[in-house]
């Protein structure tokens, strides 16, 4: 049973604060979230690294493997899918994604919980 | 026989090899082993003897180890055997034996000529004989060298080195007589005349003349001519040491050298002779390799073995004054009804032989010179049938030496004894590379001549090598470069659509952005050009494991003054940053934030610092030592050097990562030859090393040139670093890529010295540009809001300091707290911070 908690919209920042393929560090009720802004969409993971537990997610390279939106961890270069947050390189091992939008110029994120 | 008294006589590389293989099989000590010396120093290398003159030192010549149980004599050469008695007698008493190697070695034939006793005449074989011929050189001009053999063209290469103006007397209508034959000796002359060294070929030596100063001033040749030598060094081949054997009346063989059977035995049972001395059923073998053989049948014969020496393999590759050259099995064909097949190629200056079986299916030996690529597969494939079509296996690329057709029990790797059936037996579990191949095969470990053949050995398994940088891009990086350079693309998404597809990733976003740096992009933080960067570049800091940055000011040369000092102090005070002195000679300070930094590079930059890169593939440090500033054995000024190139370099994106230092004399304090290009000071200028590293797999640099005054240096080092920046695969350095060229070192010096591709111009201009362009990259961020920005710790809270970066304090200092294990279950292994505890010793009052 997977019961997802669904909170408020935070808004961030500018969304020309965020440049392309590039991602930063935003704290969302206490909660340390990267956002990426890709050629045409806005993603929101956890920052945290969960294979060094370093919250350095947001300082990764932003790409594409398959057709498929990607960060690399900056530290060691796994490789995590931006939709689903899954790791690509290390089976069973995901971040947290949550959700991003873009309202009036302004970047909101909306944390997910699932559990 | 077992266990006794054993004398062993010599102390050169086979006795010492004895000495080692007997201790491996006699662990209980049953031999009692005396080894008496005739030098003052324990074994070493001989065949790198010539190493001495790049700058080796002694000590990494040295081949000897300690055992237990093992007595050396040093500087006591056995002057008499008393075979009745069972005794060796030496300057200082008498040794008693139960059995007696003999392992004297060889001496260096001197031919009957009138004044070789003068100052100044040398030979070439130990250590003390290059130490004296080194000062001996100081101050003089000309030098001659009499032999044109291996021998003879090393010690001319040794005089060149030191400066001397030299020519080479062989006697034989060509050099390198007993390795090569007449064509293959004219296409070395070819090299040899390049380098400035005269050959006079098919003449001897009939006198040595004196100069009005006592030492010696001329040779007189049989054809009649002189040539001015103040300085010569008989290099005209080894006989073996056999007076002892011959003055205790054991038998000789037919041209000397004490007789042995099979078993190394002489016709005394209690006297055995290994190495050069030893003529194995009446022949002496002059090459190590056949010497060691003999070392362990002896050793194992005196611990009741059987072993009977397996004949000599006489394959030789070496590089003589930078020209490879090969020999190997029959390569004169003196096998009957054999035939020849030679390949001469005068532009590129190639020259190859095989010789095969009068029926040509089988490979009797052969001789390469100018490129011996081939000779790996050739050697593997003597007394086998051909592996290719002779024509095709002699093509200058050797692409045409295939090792897929090589035999199972073929040697692959002679150095570690690969066959081509282990190789294919770790292909078959799944290696799918050449690294992967040489972990679980050691194969290509030592020497590295076989990793081509690994290569074609993953082609002929059916193995795919791609060279596609990653799934965007087809190309290599060094086709990438070309596409980017030759048209003029400015950004990674121009690139990415015309000429690769999806959106980039971690492996070709940093290399594009290497490659835009490299070609004047302009600060790396610009535009679209920041997006491609790893963090490391993107921040201008060094990323740590607790997502701090760490700072590493630059020092150039580690050079530093005291207030410099202070400054570096005070910072790492005030923003409490954990301080460590680097191999590089910088000091790193750990643990800033990155919303610091900015604020710690004003603070550097305010006291005349410039940041520096301790990440990135960039120039990182030229270390140096103090030189002749303040050392007494310095002879050029190190440091000044050091700062100057470190100034030159700085910001220079590769491939990969360059290191460089400068030593101010040949001790070699600064370890430049473990450097990218390193710089070792001679005399008169400097020499340069080029291809070393450290890391996983350490390498020592290669001599590229010698005695470069700092103009030159400076230029050669310019080419080499754009050229490398242009050519190398991704994460290649420069070991690697000289490694991977055709033609290796060679090709290289010819294309950034002798500019025979027509490429140095643009390579000068290249790094003008870079020179000229130069920008502190962290002053420019100081300098502008946007590049600011991004110095944030969250982008909605800037003023909140991350709170998962947190430090306790060890030693002193702050570290990181260490709690973050991952995904919140145990820490795994090693990663839980541990105490340390010592016991020391407690100082009673």
């Amino acid at each position: 049973m997977t019961q997802t908690l669904t909170l408020t919209w935070t808004t961030v920042c500018l969304l020309d604060r965020l440049e392309p393929d590039r991602g930063v560090a935003a704290l969302v009720d206490g909660v340390q979230i990267a956002l990426f802004r890709t050629a045409d969409e806005l993603f929101a993971i956890d920052n945290r690294d969960p294979v060094s537990g370093a919250y350095v997610l947001s300082r990764g390279i932003v790409g594409s493997r398959g057709g498929v939106p990607t960060v690399a961890s900056p530290l060691h270069k796994q490789v995590y899918d931006l939709r689903s947050g899954h790791c690509l390189d290390l089976p069973g091992v995901a971040v947290a994604r949550h959700d991003a939008r873009c309202r009036n110029g302004l970047v909101e994120v909306r944390l997910r919980q699932e559990g | 026989m077992s266990g006794g008294e054993l004398v062993v006589i010599g102390n050169g590389m086979v006795g010492q090899r004895f000495v080692d293989a007997l201790r491996a099989r006699d662990p209980q000590g049953t031999w009692r082993v005396t080894v008496l010396a005739e030098e003052g120093r324990p074994a070493y290398d001989r065949v790198r003897l010539s190493a001495y003159f790049d700058g080796v030192s002694e000590s990494e010549l040295n081949l000897h180890t300690p055992h237990d149980g093992v007595r050396l004599r040093l500087g006591e050469p056995a002057t008499a055997v008393d075979r009745d008695r069972q005794v060796v007698t030496t300057a200082v008493g008498e040794y008693r034996y139960d059995a007696l190697v003999l392992a004297t070695g060889s001496y260096a034939f001197v031919p009957p000529v009138a004044g070789t006793e003068l100052p100044g005449v040398f030979v070439y074989r130990t250590l003390d004989d290059l130490a004296a011929i080194r000062a001996y050189a100081r101050g003089r001009r000309v030098g001659a060298v009499i032999g044109g053999g291996l021998l003879g063209l090393e010690a001319a290469n040794a005089l060149r080195l030191l400066g001397l103006s030299t020519d080479v007397v062989e006697f034989a209508p060509r050099l390198m007589p007993v390795q090569v034959d007449q064509a293959g000796g004219a296409m070395l002359r070819r090299y040899v005349d390049e380098l400035g060294v005269r050959t006079h070929l098919g003449v001897a030596t009939t006198a040595i003349r004196q100069g009005p100063d006592g030492g010696v001033a001329a040779l007189e040749l049989s054809d009649g001519t002189a040539l001015d030598a103040e300085l010569v060094v008989v290099a005209a081949g080894i006989r073996p040491r056999d007076q002892l054997a011959r003055d205790a009346g054991l038998p000789l063989g037919p041209r000397g050298g004490v007789l042995v059977d099979a078993t190394c035995r002489t016709a005394d049972e209690r006297i055995w002779a290994v190495g050069e001395c030893a003529a194995v059923d009446g022949t002496c073998h002059g090459l190590v390799a056949p010497g060691y053989a003999t070392a362990e049948v002896v050793a194992d014969r005196l611990v009741g073995g059987a072993a009977t020496f397996p004949g000599a393999d006489t394959a030789t590759k070496l590089k003589l004054l930078g020209v490879d050259v090969a020999s190997f099995g029959d390569a004169h064909g003196t096998t009957e009804g054999c035939l020849d097949v030679t390949f001469t190629d005068p532009a590129t200056r190639v020259y190859a032989k095989l010789v095969l079986s009068d029926d040509a299916h089988t490979l009797l030996g052969g001789v390469l010179v100018g490129d011996a690529s081939a000779y790996p597969t050739l050697r593997a494939s003597v007394g086998g049938p051909l592996p290719a079509a002779p024509l095709a296996l002699l093509a200058p690329d050797g692409g045409g030496a295939d090792a897929g057709a090589l035999p199972a029990a073929a040697q692959v790797c002679s150095c570690n004894a690969v066959t081509r059936g282990d190789v294919d037996a770790a292909i078959a579990d799944g290696c799918a590379d050449v690294p992967a191949l040489k972990a679980c095969t050691r194969a290509g470990t030592s020497c590295g001549s076989c990793v081509p053949m690994l290569k074609q050995l993953l082609d002929a398994a059916g193995v795919a090598q791609s060279s596609a940088l990653c799934e965007h891009f087809d190309v290599s990086r060094r086709e990438l470069f070309e596409i980017v350079r030759v048209r003029g693309i400015r950004t990674f998404s121009r690139l990415v659509t015309e000429h690769g597809r999806g959106r980039g990733c971690d492996i070709c976003k940093p290399v594009v952005a290497s490659i835009l740096a490299s070609l004047g992009g302009g600060h790396v933080l610009d535009g679209e050009q920041a997006s491609l960067q790893d963090t490391n570049d993107h921040f201008l800091a060094n990323l740590q494991r607790d997502g701090s940055y760490s700072v590493v000011p630059r020092i150039p040369g580690g050079e530093i003054t005291p207030e410099k000092l202070i400054v570096i102090g005070e910072v790492a005070r005030d923003f409490q940053l954990y301080t460590k002195i680097t191999g590089g000679q910088r000091i790193d300070l750990f643990g800033a934030r990155v919303e610091q930094l900015p604020q710690i590079w004003r603070r550097l930059v305010d006291a005349g610092f410039e940041s520096g890169h301790a990440y990135g593939k960039a120039l990182r440090t030229v270390k140096s030592c103090v030189g002749e500033t303040w050392c007494r054995y310095g002879v050029q000024d190190s440091v000044g050097l050091a700062v100057a190139l470190e100034l030159r370099y700085r910001g220079l994106r590769a491939p990969h990562k360059l290191k460089s230092a400068v030593s101010g004399c040949a001790r070699e304090c600064a370890e430049a030859r473990s450097k990218d290009f390193g710089i070792i000071a001679t005399e008169t200028g400097w020499n340069l090393y080029v291809g070393g590293n450290g890391g996983f797999r350490p390498r020592h640099a290669d001599l590229f040139a010698t005695d470069l005054s700092t103009e030159t240096l400076i230029r050669i080092i310019d080419r080499f670093l754009i050229y490398y920046i242009r050519t190398a695969d991704r994460l290649q350095r420069t070991a690697g890529w000289i490694e991977a060229m055709d033609g290796g070192l060679d090709h290289l010096r010819s294309v950034i010295v002798d500019d025979s591709l027509g490429l140095c111009e643009d390579l000068d201009a290249a790094m003008a540009r870079h020179v000229s362009s130069y920008s502190d990259e962290w002053r420019d961020v100081l300098d502008d809001p946007d590049r600011l920005r991004r110095y944030t710790s969250f982008v909605n809270a800037p003023d909140v300091p991350d709170p998962s970066i947190t430090f306790t304090r060890e030693r002193g200092q702050p570290v990181p707290v260490r709690d973050q294990s991952p995904t919140g279950s145990e820490p795994t292994n090693g990663h839980r911070r541990q105490p340390v505890t010592l016991g020391l010793p407690e100082v009673r009052r």
